[in-house]
């Protein structure tokens, strides 16, 4: 009896081990097959590089989505990952012992805040913030809602992936190596930056790319902030319409308009790809680091 | 011995958190000649080494009493530039610690930083200090290659050469041949018998044979005291201390 | 020591100071950053937060500032979160024992099974969220608490797996085999040894995909509907607190605005004691643990 319970319990464990796998083939394969209808009728290059989004006339392409994502993505990770970085180094390199300590939960605290609260602050703080401050100052016009409130918002939620993540890099570099450092001489940020940097730096590397899949995903926090105007946005100050944001606000929509939901799917996917892709990466980098430490 | 002591450790105390680690030790470094800290592990001889260029201040809750009189000058007092205190001294860590550049990288960053810029003095200072550590003629086609590619050997005296190349007084060394094959180890101390005409070496050790081969002066520190010291010859031949004979004879470890 | 030395050493120290400024400088705009969102959030609620808030569901005319509260979002959101943290835990402990008990570390299915956890990990809430539909499209399901649960589970799925797998693969080899040398199966030592051995693990993970799965709103936009009643069956659509806050901040209302930053607040307040009661709770079921 026990022995076919064992033999049982390995068969569902098993099974339930294939189930990673198989999402993300069903994922891929579900939107695939539900994009199909207009891969059927537009070719690929005028979805992904037309940026005449008209759905009534039946034009879908989704340039301005995709050049609004990569912009506050982009502005998002330059504003994040300098910052995220050094505030690793103080917290590994300079900060007391209980600083570190007291700063894990914060951190953690964070990366658990609900990208709605983030939204809701972008809205009230945020965003009156470009609007009255930085626009003036950069002599332009601008409502607030836009690409630069997008990636100020998006490089906060950010912050806690890279920190994290560099925070356990920095840590597999042991203190010997910064002793020998330092024993030549060396002052603490010399050693920072020509040891620990140097020794982490792939792994920095990998650090980042993860915050930009994270941040590249981002749906309700940056809708709620980012102006949300269909066109190729041509600074930080102008709105823009990334494609999550796309995808969320039509749902309602866009069965009454025929391909629409097709389009959505195709946006939904192309999305995925890109995840897909920054992970292979992501995977390629660690895989290298855990070779150059042994 | 000509009198002059570079390091004169005065009443010195260091307590990790609540547990005092070394008790009021008092000790006189002889100028170019090799000191060997012997003692058990865990005695607080790498501590005692690490005191003497403040390598001890990263670590958490470590305090330090007393003074360590390097050319004269309290190393523990307020003002003292840490940097150019650490530039006198080269260390030998336990496992040797490559820093994550090239061979020539590895021996240049030491002098770099401290402000020789010239590519030519820099050419020259790593073929000097690579020839002294006894290994140009192994590395010297392969200089751009990243230092972790050396034996362990070859590493470890890539660090002597790194050290040598500030240009110190001193050298420490902490248990410097643990990791290293016999052959390697004999290498290196036949590196540090040839240094202390120049140099002042400190060396930490709990191989009693490697003491006996190398120390012209030896300390004995016990359970963080410094029980015995005085000229190796004469420490070897007649212990004072019951402590000294019992750890020379083997009884502790 | 020579004047040019002296400026070295000056110009380096200098240099030196100047990042330790900058890195706390950034340390700072981190915790800044966190506090003024928690602070923001927390003051602008003041005026709206009342206790019907929380005790009502939305009278007529709510979303045009009259009365009630946002109960059903309240009930919905946990009622949701906990289906799809029991459906998702159901799916993780099995997959983390199976990769820890029967295959190697090195295993060609623990690592590509790793690797698709770390995909899935990083697929955007908003594909879980069209996935949902399509899949509920096909199954000719309506929107519902049943399929937000299902979506909201497949998003938890990863973020579990990831936290319980990171605590098993410290269980020490010695301590299965003293299991194995007892007489017990590997499921036995799967049930008695590794979950218990991991347990403060296994709490951090729930707690995690729980905080996770109560704050997403893209994922249950499309498939759990929206209501202003407290949803009695699985197949009723409910209200969440995400969606609660997204609706009522984009209304033209100043009133109703102030409620979506007081909705916000609740949301807030739910995540903190969820974080806080995490770290009590893997304390304490840290006592089994052999260290």
């Amino acid at each position: 009896m026990r022995l076919l319970k064992d033999a049982f319990g390995r068969r569902v464990m098993g099974f339930v081990t294939l189930i990673p796998g198989l999402l993300v083939l069903l994922i891929v394969i579900g939107l695939f097959l539900k994009s199909k209808t207009i891969l059927g009728v537009e070719p690929l290059s005028r979805l992904l590089f037309s940026s005449a989004w008209h759905p009534i006339k039946g034009q879908f392409g989704l340039l301005p989505f995709i050049t609004g994502t990569v912009w506050v993505t982009v502005t998002a990770l330059v504003l994040a990952v300098p910052v995220s970085i050094l505030a690793a180094i103080y917290l590994s390199e300079y900060a007391p012992r209980w600083v570190r300590e007291a700063a894990k939960p914060m951190v953690d605290l964070l990366a658990g805040l609900p990208s709605v609260v983030y939204g809701v602050w972008g809205v009230i703080l945020v965003v009156p913030f470009v609007g009255n401050v930085l626009a003036p100052f950069a002599g332009v016009y601008s409502s607030g809602y836009s690409i630069l409130a997008g990636g100020i918002v998006l490089a906060i939620m950010t912050f806690p992936t890279i920190i994290h993540v560099t925070l356990e890099v920095f840590s597999t570099v042991p203190q010997a190596l910064r002793d020998a450092s330092l024993s030549l001489g060396a002052t603490k940020w010399e050693t920072t930056r020509h040891v620990v940097l140097r020794k982490g730096a792939p792994g920095i590397l990998a650090a980042s790319v993860l915050g930009f899949s994270r941040a590249f995903g981002e749906t309700m926090a940056v809708l709620m902030v980012v102006g949300n105007v269909p066109i190729v946005p041509r600074s930080l100050f102008d709105p823009g319409y990334p494609l999550p944001a796309l995808i969320a606000n039509n749902y309602g929509e866009m069965m009454s308009i025929p391909r629409y939901d097709a389009a959505l799917m195709m946006a939904a996917l192309v999305l995925m790809v890109i995840v897909l892709f920054f992970n292979v990466l992501a995977r390629q980098i660690l895989v290298r680091v855990e070779r150059g430490v042994r | 011995m000509n009198g002059e002591t570079p390091i004169s450790i005065r009443n010195l105390s260091v307590y990790y958190g609540d547990l005092q680690v070394l008790r009021d030790v008092n000790l006189d470094i002889p100028a170019r000649k090799i000191t060997v800290i012997i003692g058990p592990s865990g005695c607080g001889k790498t501590t005692l080494l690490k005191s003497l260029n403040r390598l001890l201040d990263n670590a958490e809750g470590v305090r330090v009493r007393g003074q360590v009189v390097l050319d004269g000058e309290n190393i523990y007092a307020p003002r003292t530039e840490v940097t150019r205190i650490r530039k006198k001294m080269g260390l030998l860590s336990q496992k040797p610690q490559v820093l994550p550049m090239s061979i020539y990288g590895n021996v240049a960053y030491g002098p770099s930083i401290h402000g020789l810029r010239s590519k030519k003095d820099l050419d020259q200072r790593v073929e000097h200090y690579l020839r002294v550590a006894g290994l140009w003629d192994e590395v010297k086609d392969r200089l751009r290659e990243p230092a972790s590619l050396l034996s362990v050997g070859q590493q470890q005296r890539l660090c002597l050469a790194r050290g040598l190349a500030v240009e110190p007084e001193i050298i420490l060394g902490d248990e410097p041949t643990s990791a290293l094959d016999p052959q390697s180890s004999q290498n290196v101390e036949r590196r540090l018998l040839e240094l202390k005409q120049d140099y002042t070496v400190v060396v930490v050790t709990h191989i009693l044979r490697q003491a006996r081969r190398i120390a012209d002066y030896l300390a004995f520190l016990y359970l963080g005291e410094l029980v015995e010291h005085g000229p190796a010859a004469d420490l070897f031949a007649n212990p004072k201390d019951p402590r000294t004979r019992a750890y020379l004879t083997g009884e502790i470890s | 020591m020579n004047a040019a030395a002296i400026e070295r050493i000056g110009q380096r120290k200098r240099t030196d100071l100047f990042f330790r400024v900058l890195a706390t400088g950034s340390a700072a705009i981190v915790f800044v950053s966190l506090l003024l969102i928690l602070g923001t959030i927390l003051w602008k609620s003041v005026p709206a937060l009342s206790l019907s808030m929380l005790t009502q569901t939305p009278k007529g005319g709510f979303y045009l500032g009259k009365e009630g509260g946002i109960l059903n979002a309240i009930v919905g959101s946990l009622e949701l979160a906990f289906g799809a943290t029991v459906l998702a835990l159901f799916l993780s402990l099995p997959l983390v024992l199976y990769l820890n008990n029967y295959k190697g570390p090195r295993s060609k299915t623990a690592v590509w099974t790793r690797f698709f956890l770390d995909v899935l990990w990083g697929v955007p809430s908003i594909v879980y969220g069209a996935f949902g539909f399509v899949v509920m499209l096909a199954l000719g399901l309506r929107a519902s608490l049943l399929a937000g649960m299902l979506t909201v589970a497949l998003l938890e799925f990863p973020i579990m797996c990831r936290a319980i797998d990171e605590v098993m693969r410290l269980v020490p080899l010695e301590l299965k085999e003293a299991s194995a040398s007892l007489g017990a199966t590997r499921f036995e030592t799967a049930l008695k040894v590794m979950v218990r051995q991991s347990a403060p693990g296994i709490l951090t993970g729930i707690l995690l995909a729980f905080g996770r799965g109560i704050g997403d709103a893209a994922s249950v936009l499309f498939t759990a509907g929206f209501t202003d009643r407290i949803p009695t069956s699985l197949a009723d659509p409910a209200a969440t607190l995400p969606l609660a806050i997204f609706f009522q901040l984009g209304t033209p209302f100043p009133e109703v605005q102030q409620r979506a930053y007081a909705s916000a607040a609740v949301l807030t307040l739910i995540i903190l004691i969820i974080s806080l009661a995490g770290r009590a709770m893997s304390r304490k079921a840290t006592r089994h643990v052999i260290k």
